[in-house]
């Protein structure tokens, strides 16, 4: 039975405006900007149109700053938006090969054509903190050198002149857009890689590592990593022909992976694959780990139970939102469900109460 | 109005007008300085793109997730037909590339071209320039530590 209950109105309009005054703090303060946001906490500004699966850093810096910092939150504020803009279509496939590299390493290659560029990284800093930014400080200019403008060819080409790692077949199928029909399993491989690239970080890294300790193990190496700028491009109904709409800075990671060979294919490396908007580099390797592990039915390797290896139980937990929205919703009013249990309980214990007090009797009479 | 516009042309611009910084792209359209007659065939609105990757950089397409981007078209009093597809959500931003794409067809092309595209392009190509020199800066020499044996 639902009870329709009013009230409250007046406490939550009230917990709202205590909300805005917490969120801004010690008014002696200077308040944040949100170009502050978009410059300075960039990876969250990152993180938060990675996993709200939508491209815009001043919007993403917004939901920072409305969600105190709470990335979910903020993520959350992102999807509904999201859901407000009417759809103008889909892009052409972006061409990765292109990117602007402001990072790209290999671990397999050490002298790749192209280097092994480090860029902005956080690698080989000592993570001892740093009391300087505590204070005002101007920064050094980064050094620079003479900029290479040719295009950084993919570590895979040169392994796929040998056959010696898995091609990737190209395709011209439309992919599944899981914004526009609901998630079915088995999934295939481009919605699992759409699900991967907006699912939580967190998730997607701690079913990754479980990989590598040994659940659904497939020993990945880091073939390459890059992080840089690629254009974006649609074809425009009115002009039947494709402009560049923009650019969005992209993390891209192809892992190489041990494969035994079968009957029909002689041994060679297979592949995961990670992409995700923005410097996003812990997720796009895990994202590539993970990948990698959802693939065993395809290559032909043994189920062997491991959480990563099954679609259903990745896809369906990998959502931030979906979780925190199931997760959260059982602190909200259940006073007549719990009502219900309550009177069920007393009802069982009475009873249990009642079945001890006629057993004691019978012992007593005996 | 010129009819001997080249798509490849076109697409130059267009792709330029998108990616511009809407703070630089009004500046200079200012400095243009002329403002022309218009009607909308389709005022400004936001929406989003779904941007597409390829497995393994190379493979099947799939969604990777969406951009924001502003559209809009219009006609100039000759009849000239202007359009943007602009990424983000400024409609200003989007006006003035509509504009400048109409513009573009007619004989104000070449006087636009100087002022607001070449500028424009410029800014472009330094700011790639500027971190692709950062990025070099980066780039690892290895050596090899010669083994005192022999």
């Amino acid at each position: 039975m639902y009870v329709a209950v009013k009230g409250g109105e007046r406490a939550i309009d009230n917990a709202h405006a205590w909300l805005a005054e917490e969120r801004r703090g010690d008014t002696g303060v200077a308040e944040l900007s949100l170009a502050q946001i978009r410059e300075q906490m960039s990876l969250a500004v990152n993180r938060v149109m990675a996993e709200g699966s939508l491209y815009d850093p001043d919007l993403a810096a917004l939901a920072i700053k409305q969600s105190r910092g709470d990335l979910i939150e903020a993520i959350f504020l992102i999807r509904a938006y999201r859901t407000t803009l009417p759809r103008f279509g889909y892009s052409e496939t972006v061409d990765t090969g292109d990117m602007a590299c402001d990072r790209r390493i290999s671990a397999t290659f050490k002298d790749a054509p192209g280097g092994q560029v480090l860029g902005p990284t956080f690698d080989y800093t000592h993570r001892l903190l740093d009391f300087k930014l505590a204070a005002d400080g101007e920064v050094p200019e980064a050094p620079v050198a003479d900029p290479r403008m040719e295009v950084t060819p993919h570590i895979t080409e040169f392994l796929q002149g040998e056959d010696i790692i898995e091609r990737e077949p190209s395709s011209q199928a439309v992919p599944g857009d899981l914004t526009r029909e609901p998630m079915s399993f088995p999934a295939g491989r481009a919605v699992r890689l759409q699900s991967l690239a907006r699912g939580d970080e967190g998730f997607i890294l701690g079913m990754a590592y479980s990989t590598q300790r040994g659940y659904a193990r497939n020993h990945a190496f880091v073939g390459e990593l890059r992080i840089g700028k690629v254009p974006v491009e649609m074809e425009i109904p009115e002009l039947g022909f494709a402009v560049e709409i923009g650019e969005v800075e992209l993390t891209e990671c192809e892992t190489v992976n041990q494969f035994k060979g079968s009957k029909t294919v002689p041994p060679q490396f297979t592949r995961g694959y990670g992409l995700v908007f923005g410097q996003s580099e812990r997720k796009s390797i895990a994202m590539a780990l993970v990948d990698r592990a959802l693939r065993w039915e395809e290559l032909g390797e043994d189920n062997l139970g491991a959480a990563a290896q099954d679609e259903e139980f990745v896809l369906s937990h990998s959502d931030n939102i979906q979780a925190t929205g199931f997760l959260e919703h059982i602190k909200l009013p259940h006073y007549v469900d719990f009502q219900s249990e309550l009177e069920l309980v007393r009802k069982l214990r009475r009873e249990a109460q009642e079945l001890a007090d006629s057993m004691a009797a019978r012992e007593a009479a005996q | 109005m010129n009819t001997e516009i080249s798509a490849p042309a076109r697409k130059t611009w267009m792709s330029l007008l998108a990616q511009a910084d809407e703070g630089e792209l009004s500046q200079l359209w200012l400095a243009f300085d002329r403002s022309p007659e218009f009607d909308w065939l389709r005022p400004p609105e936001a929406g989003g793109v779904m941007v597409r990757g390829r497995m393994g950089g190379s493979g099947a397409p799939f969604n990777l997730g969406e951009m924001t981007v502003t559209r809009c078209a219009l006609t100039l009093a000759d009849g000239t037909v202007g359009h943007a597809y602009v990424q983000g959500r400024s409609k200003p931003k989007a006006e003035i590339a509509a504009k400048v794409d109409a513009l573009m067809q007619t004989e104000a092309a070449q006087e636009l071209r100087r002022v607001v595209l070449e500028p424009l392009r410029q800014a472009q190509q330094s700011r790639k320039e500027a971190r692709a020199a950062k990025a070099a800066a980066t780039k690892v020499e290895f050596f090899t530590m010669v083994r005192g044996e022999d």
